[in-house]
C-alpha cells in the first residue's frame, strides 16, 4: 500500500494526534517502511485459515450483578488537570 | 401533509437501558440519579490498567429480549471496540458488538389500521452507555459526569420496515411493552432509558431503489418522533421536488422550533475502527441456557388478553387498554386477586386511575400505590363499607400518600353509615325537614325522592349507604 | 560480603534463621541504589526510604516473603506512589487502586524499593524511549540495557533490588534480562492477572519475574500467579508450586531447536555460545533435533500489525480530561484531546498509534489486521504440532548482545528486528524464558530463551535450573560497571 500525505494527516486527525508539517514525511516514510516490511505476509496463504479472535482460551467469563462500591471517590478525581463540582472540567462542548 | 405519491421508509435504532443492578462491566450500581461521578470505579472511569468483565445478567436480558422478539440467538458471540473520541466515552472507545451480535433475525407485529404488520429486526447487540456532559449556560464549559458511563444497553436495530409516523409509534409502543413485560428495562423515557435514533428516506411510490436517508439520534419521546418525522418527510419530499438531493447525515432535532437541523462537521468522516475486545473472552450460548431463559420468560401481552376475555369475561376492548402496559396489566391482575371482582377492577383502571394519570401527566409506571390496595379499595365497596363517591376520594389519597384504604377510611372517618336505626333516624329528620317533597312525591314527581337521598347524603357528608337510604325513603313515603 | 550481593533464597534463609533483619536488608539496598542509582539510572520513583521505615513493622509470622525487598516496572499501578510509564502523560499520575500482583506482593509483606524505568508505555526494546531517562546496562555503560523492561532488568544486575517484575509484549521481559546477564520469565498468556497493568497490547501481555537466578525466578512466579475475577483472560486453574520443579535433570526430554532462529539475523557469537548450551543439555541426557518455525520472519510483521492495532485504542483514554497530562495551549476541546496527546505522547508511541490505527482503519483492516489474525493462526498451529514431538524448544533471547546507546534508536524498524526471537511467543501466548549461556569477546552477556508448551513453565524451569546448576553463569561472570565502547 502507498502512503501518501494525505493518508497520514487522516489518520492522525482519527488517532487524535497533530503532527506538525515538518513531522509528515519522517511519520509516512516511518510507516511506508513497516507497511512495505508487512507485504511478507502475502507469501502466506490464509484462504481457509480463519483469523484469531482472542488470546485467552476462557470462554463465557462473567460477573454475577451484584453492587460492590468503590470506596474511595475521592481518588477517582485526585488526578483530574481540572474539576468543577465533582466533575472532569472541559472546554464548553458545542451541541 | 404527507404526499401520496411518496412512499416513506423508516428503521429505527432503539437504545433500551437494562435493568441491572450492576453495570455492564464493573460493578458500580446503574441507580438513576446520584451525585456526579459516585456511582463510579476505576474501571468505568477508565482509569489505567483496568479491565472489564461481563454481568452476566446483561447477556441473559439481551437473550430474554431476543427470544420476545423472536430472534435467533447466536451460538457464538463476542465484544467488540468502536473507537471514538468524546467526553463522555472515558476509554475512547465503546464496548459494543460488531459482526456476531447475540441476537439476529427477529420480528415484532404491530396492529396498523389495515390489520397486522411484522416489523423485522435485523439484530439486538449489548454495548455500554456513555456518560454526560453537563453544559453550564452561563460558564465556558462543559463538565464531565461518568455516572451513566457503563450502565448496559439494549441495542435493537430494525429493517426500514416502518412506512409512517403511525407505524414508527406502534413499533416503539409495542417495543417498549415487551421489554417491560419480560423485564429487562424500564423503558423511563424521561432518564432516557429508551431512546431511539430514527433514520428517515422517502422514494417515488413504485420505486424500487431506497432513497438517501438521514438519522436523528438520540430522540427520546414519543411526542417528539411522530413530530420529527413527519417534519423530516416533509421536507425531503420539498428538496426532491425543488429538483435537489438528499444528504446522507446526522441532523439534530429541535422541539421548540419544531425543525431538524444538520449536526456533524461534515470533514469529521466517522470510521469507527472495530476490532474484536481482547479484554473480554468470547461468548458461547448453549441450546441448555437459551432454554432456561426461555422457560423463565413471562406470559406475554396476546396470552394475557385471551385470559382477561375468556376467563375474566372482559370485552376485548377493555382488554386491550390493560395489556398497552405491563404495569397496568400488573395491577389489574394483583387487584383482582385480591378482591376476586376483576369488572370493577377493569373500570377503576379504565375510567379514574386514568383520567388522574392523564391530569399529571404521568406513565402507567409511576402509580404510587400496589395492586393490593387498589383490590381492599375494591372490597370496601363491594361491602358497603364506603361509597362510590367516598371511593374516589380514597383513591386521590392513594395517589397522594399511599396507604391501607381501610386505614385512610378510619383516619378520615369515612366509614359508611349501614346501621338501620342511624339511617331511619336521618330519614325520618329529612322527611320532617321537608314535607314540600313529600307532597311532590305523592303528586307523583319521582324526582322528589333523589331530592330526598341528596339532603340524606349532605346530612351524613357522603357517608350514609345510598341503598339503605334509598329502601328506608321508598318505605317511609308509601306508607 | 554485603546483603544486596544475596539472592532472595539466600535473603530468606537468613531471615529464617535470624541472622538478619528487613531492616537490615532495606538499608543494605537503600546504600546501594545510593551507590549505583546516579550511574544506571534505572529508577523513576525510588521509595527505599519509605521502604525502611515499613521493614520495622514487618510481621514474620506472617509470611516468609515479608520485609523481602522487590523493584516494580513502572507500568504496574501502585496506589499512592507514581505509576508513570516512563511518560510525560502519566508524569504524576497517581493510581487510586493497587494492580493485582501488587496486592499479591503486599499480601506477603514485600516491599517496593521504586518504580523502574522502562521505554514509554513499554513500546522499545532499549528503554530509550523513556521520557524521563536512558537507563545503562551495569555490564558496559555505555549501552543499553534493552527494553522494555530495561530498569528493571538493570536494577537487578546491579543487585539495586534482588529481584524485579517486568512485564512483556514482544520480548520485553525476555530480552533485557538476556542483555544483563539475568533470568526473566514471561509466563504463558493468562497465567499471571494484568489487572492494573497499563495496557500496551492486550492480548500479548503478561507480567513476569525478573531475577538473578532460576530458583528466585519460581518463587516469584508462585507470589503472582492465580486466577483473577478481575482479569476475564485470568486462566482458572489450580495453583502450582514451581519451586517443586527445581529439579536438576533433563534427561529424556526433547528439545526442538527452530533452524530459523539460528539462522540469518543473528550474531556469531550469540548463536555460538546457544549451540553451546544445546550441547551442555545432550551431555545432560536430552533429545535434540533442529526443527523448523516455518513463519518466524512472518511474525515479526503480525505483531507489530496487531500490537499497534491494540495500542492505538489502548492508549485513546490518555485524552487530558480525567488524568494525565493536558496542554496549556487549548481553546476548545479538540485543542485539548490533540495538542495533550501530541505534546504527552513520545514519537516512538506516536509512531505506533499511527501504524495501529492505519492498520485498523476503513479499507486497510482486511490487509493488514485480519491477515495478520489469520497468520496468527498458522503460527499457533504450527508452535502445536512442534510442541506434538518436543518439551521445549530453544533459540537465542536476542539477536545480538547489549549495543551502544543512540545507535539504533534512529531508524526505527531495524529496532523492532531486536523483537525477532520473542515475538512469536506472544502471538502464540506461550511461556518464554531467557537465562544467561555465556558471554561475548568484549564480557557482554547473552541469553538463550527456552519456549515451552501452553502453562508449561514447569518444564522450563526445570530445564533452566538443570543448565545454570551445570554452568553456574552467575559465580563466573558479574557486571562490570565499565564505560568502554562496546
Amino acid at each position: 500500500m502507498k502512503v501518501d500525505k494525505e493518508e497520514i494527516l487522516h489518520i492522525a486527525k482519527l488517532a487524535c494526534l497533530n503532527i506538525k508539517e515538518d513531522e509528515i514525511e519522517a511519520y509516512r516514510k516511518n510507516l511506508q517502511d513497516i507497511l512495505n516490511f508487512a507485504n511478507i505476509l502475502d507469501n502466506v496463504k490464509t484462504e481457509d485459515v480463519s483469523e484469531t479472535i482472542t488470546s485467552t482460551s476462557n470462554v463465557n467469563v462473567f460477573r454475577e450483578d451484584e453492587i460492590k462500591e468503590f470506596k474511595e471517590k475521592e481518588l477517582l478525581l485526585q488526578n483530574a488537570p481540572e474539576k468543577d463540582s465533582g466533575m472532569f472540567s472541559i472546554p464548553k462542548v458545542i451541541q | 401533509m404527507i404526499r401520496d405519491d411518496y412512499e416513506v421508509v423508516i428503521g429505527l435504532e432503539v437504545h433500551s437501558e437494562l435493568s441491572t443492578k450492576t453495570k455492564i462491566f464493573c460493578s458500580c450500581p446503574t441507580e438513576f440519579g446520584g451525585e456526579p461521578n459516585t456511582h463510579c470505579c476505576p474501571i468505568c472511569m477508565a482509569m489505567p490498567g483496568t479491565l472489564p468483565v461481563l454481568n452476566k445478567k446483561v447477556v441473559e436480558y439481551a437473550i430474554k429480549a431476543g427470544l420476545a422478539t423472536n430472534c435467533t440467538i447466536a451460538k457464538n458471540s463476542k465484544n467488540d471496540r468502536k473507537n471514538y473520541f468524546y467526553p463522555d466515552l472515558p476509554k475512547s472507545y465503546q464496548i459494543s458488538q460488531f459482526d456476531m451480535p447475540l441476537c439476529t433475525n427477529g420480528y415484532v407485529e404491530i396492529d396498523t389500521a389495515n390489520g397486522p404488520k411484522k416489523i423485522r429486526l435485523v439484530r439486538i447487540h449489548i454495548e455500554e452507555d456513555a456518560g454526560k456532559l453537563n453544559h453550564d449556560e452561563y460558564g465556558s464549559g462543559s463538565l464531565v459526569d461518568l455516572n451513566r458511563a457503563g450502565v448496559p444497553l439494549i441495542e435493537i436495530v430494525s429493517q426500514p420496515d416502518l412506512r409512517s409516523a403511525e407505524e414508527v409509534d406502534l413499533y416503539l409502543k409495542k417495543l417498549k411493552s415487551i421489554l417491560e413485560y419480560i423485564e429487562v428495562s424500564d423503558c423511563k423515557m424521561q432518564q432516557g432509558s429508551l431512546r431511539a435514533d430514527v433514520n428517515v428516506s422517502v422514494r417515488k411510490k413504485g420505486d424500487e431503489k431506497l432513497g438517501t436517508r438521514t438519522e436523528m439520534k438520540n430522540m427520546n419521546s414519543f411526542r417528539s418522533i411522530t413530530r420529527a418525522i413527519e417534519y423530516e418527510v416533509e421536507r425531503q419530499i420539498e428538496v426532491l421536488e425543488a429538483g435537489g438531493t438528499i444528504e446522507q447525515e446526522t441532523l439534530r432535532w429541535d422541539e421548540v422550533s419544531g425543525k431538524t437541523f444538520s449536526m456533524r462537521d461534515k470533514e469529521d468522516a466517522q470510521d469507527y475502527r472495530y476490532f474484536p475486545e481482547p479484554d473480554l473472552a468470547v461468548i458461547n450460548i448453549s441450546e441448555e441456557m437459551i432454554e432456561d431463559i426461555r422457560k423463565s420468560l413471562p406470559e406475554m401481552p396476546e396470552s394475557r388478553k385471551e385470559r382477561y376475555i375468556t376467563e375474566f369475561k372482559l370485552p376485548e376492548y377493555d382488554s386491550n387498554i390493560l395489556i398497552s402496559s405491563k404495569y397496568l396489566s400488573d395491577l389489574f391482575e394483583g387487584a383482582t386477586k385480591k378482591c376476586n371482582n376483576p369488572k370493577a377492577v377493569s373500570n377503576w383502571i379504565m375510567t379514574d386511575i386514568t383520567k388522574i394519570l392523564n391530569e399529571k401527566e404521568q406513565e402507567p409506571n409511576e402509580i404510587p400505590f400496589t395492586a393490593e390496595q387498589l383490590g381492599e379499595l375494591v372490597i370496601l365497596i363491594d361491602k358497603g363499607t364506603i361509597s362510590s363517591s367516598i371511593a374516589k376520594k380514597v383513591l386521590d389519597e392513594l395517589f397522594e400518600n399511599p396507604r391501607s384504604p381501610e386505614q385512610i377510611i378510619k383516619e378520615k372517618g369515612w366509614i359508611q353509615i349501614s346501621d338501620e336505626g342511624a339511617i331511619k333516624e336521618v330519614v325520618q329528620k329529612i322527611l320532617e325537614a321537608n314535607p314540600n317533597s313529600i307532597a311532590d312525591y305523592k303528586a307523583g314527581k319521582d324526582r322528589a325522592l333523589g331530592y330526598l337521598v341528596g339532603q340524606a347524603m349532605k346530612e351524613t357528608k357522603g357517608k350514609a349507604n345510598p341503598q339503605m337510604l334509598n329502601k328506608m325513603f321508598l318505605e317511609e313515603l308509601n306508607k | 560480603m554485603e546483603l544486596y550481593e544475596l539472592t532472595v533464597h539466600e535473603l530468606i534463609e537468613k531471615l529464617d534463621k535470624k541472622e538478619i533483619t528487613p531492616e537490615e536488608i532495606m538499608k543494605s539496598y537503600s546504600k546501594r541504589i545510593e551507590e549505583k542509582e546516579p550511574e544506571i539510572a534505572a529508577f523513576v520513583t525510588r521509595t527505599d526510604k519509605e521502604a525502611i521505615e515499613s521493614a520495622k513493622n514487618v510481621n514474620r509470622e506472617k509470611s516468609k516473603f515479608a520485609g523481602i525487598p522487590i523493584g516494580i516496572k513502572d507500568n504496574m499501578c501502585t496506589k499512592g506512589v507514581k505509576t508513570t510509564c516512563s511518560s510525560k502523560m502519566l508524569e504524576n499520575f497517581i493510581s487510586p487502586y493497587d494492580a493485582t500482583v501488587i496486592e499479591k506482593l503486599n499480601d506477603e509483606g514485600i516491599i517496593s524499593l521504586g518504580k523502574l524505568n522502562m521505554d514509554e508505555f513499554a513500546m522499545g526494546a532499549s528503554t530509550e524511549y523513556s521520557a524521563f531517562k536512558i537507563t545503562k546496562n551495569p555490564w558496559n555503560l555505555s549501552t543499553v540495557p534493552g527494553g522494555s523492561s530495561g530498569g528493571s532488568a538493570a536494577a537487578v544486575a546491579s543487585q539495586m533490588v534482588p529481584w524485579a517484575l517486568g512485564s512483556d509484549t514482544g520480548g520485553s521481559i525476555r530480552q533485557p534480562a538476556a542483555l544483563c546477564g539475568i533470568v526473566g520469565l514471561k509466563p504463558t498468556y493468562g497465567l499471571v492477572s494484568r489487572y492494573g497493568l497499563v495496557a500496551f497490547a492486550s492480548s500479548f501481555d503478561q507480567i513476569g519475574p525478573i531475577t538473578q537466578d532460576v530458583e528466585d525466578c519460581a518463587i516469584l512466579l508462585n507470589l503472582i500467579t492465580g486466577h483473577d475475577e478481575k482479569d476475564s483472560t485470568s486462566i482458572n486453574t489450580p495453583k502450582k508450586d514451581y519451586t517443586k520443579s527445581l529439579v536438576k535433570d533433563v534427561k529424556g526430554l526433547k528439545i526442538g531447536v527452530p533452524k530459523e532462529f539460528l539462522g540469518e539475523g543473528i550474531n556469531e557469537e550469540v548463536k555460538e555460545k546457544v549451540l553451546e548450551a544445546i550441547e551442555e543439555y545432550k551431555r545432560k541426557g536430552a533429545i535434540v533435533e533442529e526443527c523448523s518455525l516455518d513463519i518466524a520472519n512472518e511474525a515479526l510483521a503480525v505483531y507489530y500489525i496487531i500490537a499497534c492495532a491494540e495500542a492505538s485504542s489502548n492508549l485513546g483514554r490518555f485524552d487530558g480530561i480525567r488524568y494525565g497530562y493536558r496542554t496549556k495551549n487549548f481553546e476548545n476541546l479538540k485543542d485539548i484531546y490533540k495538542n495533550s496527546r501530541s505534546e504527552g505522547f513520545g514519537a516512538e508511541v506516536k509512531r505506533r498509534i499511527i501504524l495501529g490505527t492505519y492498520v485498523l482503519s476503513s479499507g486497510y483492516y482486511d490487509a493488514y489486521y485480519k491477515k495478520a489474525q489469520k497468520v496468527r493462526t498458522i503460527l499457533k498451529q504450527e508452535f502445536a504440532k512442534l510442541f506434538e514431538k518436543y518439551d521445549f524448544l530453544i533459540t537465542p533471547t536476542s539477536p545480538s548482545v547489549a549495543y551502544e546507546i543512540g545507535t539504533k534508536s534512529t531508524n526505527p524498524l531495524e529496532m523492532y528486528l531486536a523483537d525477532l526471537c520473542t515475538v512469536s511467543v506472544n502471538i502464540a501466548g506461550l511461556p518464554g524464558m531467557s537465562i544467561p549461556c555465556g558471554v561475548d569477546k568484549n564480557g557482554m552477556p547473552i541469553g538463550m530463551q527456552l519456549i515451552g508448551k501452553p502453562f508449561d513453565e514447569e518444564t522450563l524451569i526445570r530445564a533452566a535450573y538443570t543448565y545454570e546448576q551445570e554452568v553456574k553463569f552467575r559465580e563466573n561472570h558479574k557486571p562490570t560497571f565499565r564505560k568502554a565502547g562496546a
